[in-house]
């Protein structure tokens, strides 16, 4: 069956979602630490994350997991529901940078789609991951 | 204790618990997914008003322990971190987290969890710093019925260096990078991708201009090497040939391994070789590469072997055996390279 991307038409196997520039501030890594609950120092403090070889203070997981959950439902719409998300971290989000998110969908079954999702930063790729979403149905469907 | 006798310790944490009985230091709530919502600049309706549900991204941050540390957490983690600490091993990153949700979350759910350990690596040298990874497996409930679960690898690494305090310093830090690439001899001047200057840190919080980092790492040219990298030049893979006893061999080196002549000549590679043997990096991503990429063994027809890229095929289609042909790729200004394409049809 076919499903309904936001603002019309079908989900297909190739779609490419629209990018998402996100602004790696160092209120957003810290924000988004604390607001997870992660108070490991490497990610408000940077005499700490420097004492253990990084260059600053870096973008925990959970915020990137919070990121790729935004970036999927903005781009299928809040009736969009995740059932899995995967991902794997490459080089650090480190404040002054920007992420750009992106993201093809991989396949669809039923209202059931694949996405994988890049975001890339200055210096590389900051993440790499897979995202299994339930897409609503079309209205009377 | 030397790495296998650690690995073997560590390894005994395998399916032993991390956490039993966990309690999530508050219910699901309102200002929390607020707060969440907030940092993430998430803005989705389903998690605010009445019916909201949390942010399933949001499902680790119901277990963290926060400032005042883990409840529920078992002695066989406590353990294996503190080995991993006595080792040198004091630093922590997370690098994969794999969540799957059976159902939404919702303010008032009291969550519960249990927590294993599911694999401990074998020491892996990083660009952090050598370290181990460890693998945990955590199922979260409320009320007894499963609502997700939440897979989550850390590095436990010993820091190679602490960085100069000034940002934008130069990075001192040598960091050697050890990739599975290192296991495929022999060790060619070619362009092994992973080499301790690709793998150098990126500097500090003003990070190198992106043209900067995305040159690939320098051949190290010597008095052995140079008359390749000369043929390299010209567009032209040049083999060493034993002047006594015919014998060829790549990488280049002073003497025959055959028979100890220092005498030599060269012929030019024809071009046709095989995928003897490849691997495909996935991680860690170095300047320059990113991953997934296969790095190929070649053997040219000639009879030696060589390091190299395989281009124009995607780096899950790479087969041993498969047919490749040389061909010298301009990176930049000053980097040629010989590369490999898979053959017509060979993919």
């Amino acid at each position: 069956m076919n499903v309904p991307r936001e603002g019309g038409g079908r989900v297909e196997a190739g779609d490419e979602l629209p990018p998402l520039e996100i602004a790696v501030t160092r209120t957003l890594i810290v924000a988004g630490a604390v607001a997870s609950r992660d108070y490991q120092d490497v990610h408000h403090d940077p005499e700490a994350a420097r004492r253990k070889g990084s260059p600053d203070i870096f973008m925990n997981i959970l915020t990137t997991n919070g990121l790729v959950g935004r970036y999927l439902t903005g781009c299928f719409g809040p009736a969009a529901v995740l059932r899995k998300v995967a991902i794997r971290l490459g080089t650090p989000n480190y404040p002054g940078d920007t992420m750009v998110l992106r993201g093809r969908v991989e396949e669809v079954d039923g209202d059931t789609a694949v996405v994988r999702v890049t975001g890339d930063n200055g210096v590389g790729r900051h993440v790499t991951g897979t995202v299994t979403l339930t897409l609503p149905r079309e209205p009377g469907a | 204790m030397d790495d296998d006798q650690l690995h073997l310790r560590l390894k005994a944490y395998e399916g032993r618990p991390a956490a039993v009985a966990g309690v999530g230091r508050d219910p699901v709530n309102a200002p929390m997914i607020r707060h969440w919502c907030e940092a993430m600049g998430d803005v989705n309706p389903a998690y605010t008003g009445p019916g909201a549900i949390a942010p399933p991204t949001m499902l680790q941050a119901w277990i963290m322990g926060g400032l005042s540390g883990h409840e529920g957490r078992a002695q066989a983690y406590d353990e294996l971190l503190a080995l991993l600490d006595e080792a040198g091993c004091t630093a922590v990153v997370a690098t994969d987290c794999e969540q799957e949700y059976v159902r939404p979350l919702r303010p008032g759910d009291e969550v519960a969890f249990d927590t294993v350990i599911e694999s401990v690596s074998r020491r892996k040298t990083t660009r952090l710093g050598a370290g181990y990874f460890v693998t945990t497996r955590t199922e979260v409930r409320v009320g007894g019925a499963l609502v997700g679960t939440h897979r989550f690898r850390i590095l436990k690494y010993a820091p190679a260096a602490a960085r100069e305090p000034e940002p934008g310093t130069t990075a001192k830090t040598k960091t050697t990078a050890k990739t599975k690439t290192t296991a495929v001899k022999p060790a060619a001047p070619a362009p092994a991708p992973a080499t301790a200057s690709a793998a150098a840190p990126a500097p500090a919080s003003a990070p190198a201009p992106a043209k900067q980092s995305e040159l690939r790492p320098r051949p190290v040219v010597n008095r052995d090497n140079a008359g390749f990298w000369a043929g390299v030049r010209d567009h032209r893979f040049l083999i060493q040939r034993c002047a006594a006893c015919r014998t060829l061999r790549f990488p280049w080196l002073p003497g025959c391994n055959a028979c100890g002549s220092a005498e030599w000549d060269t012929v030019e590679a024809g071009g046709e070789g095989t995928v003897f043997s490849y691997v495909v990096m996935h991680h860690p991503p170095f300047p320059a590469f990113s991953p997934p990429y296969a790095v190929g063994l070649i053997e040219l027809a000639e009879g030696v072997r060589v390091i190299s890229d395989v281009v124009d095929v995607p780096y899950d289609k790479v087969r041993i055996g498969m047919p490749v042909a040389l061909e010298f790729r301009v990176f930049d200004d000053e980097l040629t390279l010989p590369v490999f394409r898979a053959r017509e049809g060979a993919a």
